[in-house]
């Protein structure tokens, strides 16, 4: 058993070796770029997607106020309501 | 472990990754794969910038983590290469300290050395498995490992600075940095308590070796029995202070609900009437063999897991193979140190085809066991709720 998995891992390695920067590109959308530029300048932008989707409105808001006000990213009022709709829309709990 | 040395510097992605718990969120269990970096077989990166990087689950078959599978963590994209660590110094001061001293490695090797065999766990370990869902680094069951870890006390490396009694807490600090100066560094602070205590070193080896660059070399505070934000990688600075620290690190980050999880030792210059810092580690088990999805022998079969503690020490392991319903108790293997994994292992017997479903439950020496339902708390700490896994016996 434990060779059928290797033999799958290997397997599956082979095909997807030419994914090597960026795994899953963020979704495309209103307000990626902001997102892209606003982000990426502290840290990588797999933390959006491995925050997903199980995140309200609400705490989307408080993870970019987060990132303004205690690690001080320069991030102007117009663009972190861009942040917050794009990642509500795309990264967001899907709606009950 | 499944080959995946022969996975080099090859990915495999979540599809690929059998054994990532179906209970991580969807975005993480497409986001994680395996990616080979310096020093370091393949394992689960999580992030690239900073570097996080979980030790896949196979690697607890054994109580000792190797360095080059022990698990990455930083807050901070500012992450020193070797260059930036030649000419290393430490250096202890503070408005409570005698004096200042700055340490080089070989005056650190020049003091009493000591070993500690102990757990180095992120408080978020298993975060990603929180019901519910917390953000954060969504780490599942590989944010730790335990190594063999070789120094001088910290309370000797503090001696020849002179402690001046009105000193309360010790500040640390390493070379990793942040991108923006807006952003506040990396700093954080051990009571004295804890900092005087005999089993924190600093830490000059890992597992008879320099530690890997990224495990923080070349010296790293060593802290047993509380979880690895206090173990200062890269550690440059020490400040003997009369004051608390008062920053993010401290004060917002790394809390829990004031007296929801059991403490030793107090952390009184950081407790709050609602939140106290969190320090010790909570019991807890895991077992890495069989794994999630695995098919298994109705002849019998063995599971294979480490346990461990915040420092009493493992009384048992109780290994359910029909979710939870019944128990029976593990062989304990070597006692390393009550700070240590201990290996535990249960031989299966004969059992009829059909899905099993496995748990684990540690039990301390000072009788706290695993919890039941995740103690919920806001940014996703101390789950030790009792790992479920199913396999198929054929």
């Amino acid at each position: 058993m434990t060779m059928r998995i290797a033999r799958l891992l290997l397997l599956a390695c082979c095909v997807t070796m030419p994914a090597m920067a960026q795994r899953v590109p963020l979704a495309a959308g209103p307000g990626k770029d902001v997102v892209e530029g606003g982000c990426s300048t502290c840290h990588s932008l797999s933390y959006i997607p491995m925050n997903s989707r199980f995140i309200s409105p609400d705490t989307w808001k408080a993870e970019v106020t987060k990132m303004r006000a205690a690690f001080g990213a320069p991030i102007d009022d117009d663009a972190a309501n861009e942040i917050i709709a794009y990642l509500v829309a795309n990264y967001g709990a899907s709606p009950k | 472990m499944l080959g995946l040395g022969a996975l080099a510097s090859h990915e495999a992605t979540a599809a690929t990754l059998p054994w990532l718990s179906p209970d991580l969120p969807d975005g993480t269990r497409a986001e994680a794969h395996l990616v080979q970096t310096p020093e370091k077989q393949p394992l689960i990166q999580l992030s690239d910038r900073p570097p996080n990087l979980e030790t896949p689950i196979q690697a607890f078959r054994t109580d000792i983590t190797p360095n080059d599978q022990f698990f990455v963590r930083y807050h901070l994209a500012g992450v020193p290469d070797m260059k930036a660590m030649e000419g290393w110094k430490l250096r202890v001061d503070g408005d409570a300290a005698e004096r200042s001293v700055t340490y080089t490695q070989q005056d650190l090797n020049d003091l009493p050395q000591t070993e500690v065999i102990a757990v180095c766990q992120c408080s978020g370990n298993r975060r990603g498995l929180c019901e519910p869902h917390v953000p954060g680094v969504e780490w599942g069951y590989g944010a730790m490992g335990c190594a063999s870890w070789h120094g001088p006390r910290l309370r000797d490396v503090l001696t020849r600075a002179g402690i001046k009694p009105e000193a309360v807490e010790i500040w640390i600090n390493g070379a990793d940095h942040p991108v923006l100066d807006a952003t506040p560094a990396f700093h954080k602070s051990l009571p004295l308590s804890k900092a005087l205590a005999d089993e924190t070193i600093v830490a000059t080896s890992m597992n008879g070796s320099p530690l890997p660059l990224w495990n923080g070399y070349p010296v790293r505070l060593v802290v047993p029995g509380w979880t690895s934000t206090y173990w200062m990688k890269h550690l440059t600075n020490i400040t003997v202070s009369a004051k608390p620290i008062d920053n993010f690190w401290m004060k917002k980050a790394y809390r829990v609900p004031a007296g929801m999880f059991p403490v030793s030792k107090s952390f009184p210059t950081q407790e709050d009437s609602a939140t106290w810092p969190i320090t010790e580690i909570t019991v807890n088990s895991v077992i890495a063999t069989p794994i999630a999805g695995e098919e298994v022998e109705r002849s019998g079969f063995t599971v294979r897991g480490v346990a461990w503690d915040r420092g009493h020490g493992i009384l048992r392991v109780e290994i359910s193979l029909d979710g939870g319903k019944s128990w029976q108790d593990a062989l304990l293997d070597r006692d390393l140190s009550p700070y240590a994994f201990r290996a535990f292992r249960l031989d299966t017997g004969p059992l009829p085809r059909g899905t099993v479903e496995l748990r684990a439950r540690a039990t301390s020496i000072s009788r706290e066991t695993q919890s039941d339902v995740w103690k919920t708390n806001p940014a996703g700490y101390h789950n030790n709720v009792p790992q479920r896994l199913t396999v198929k016996v054929v």
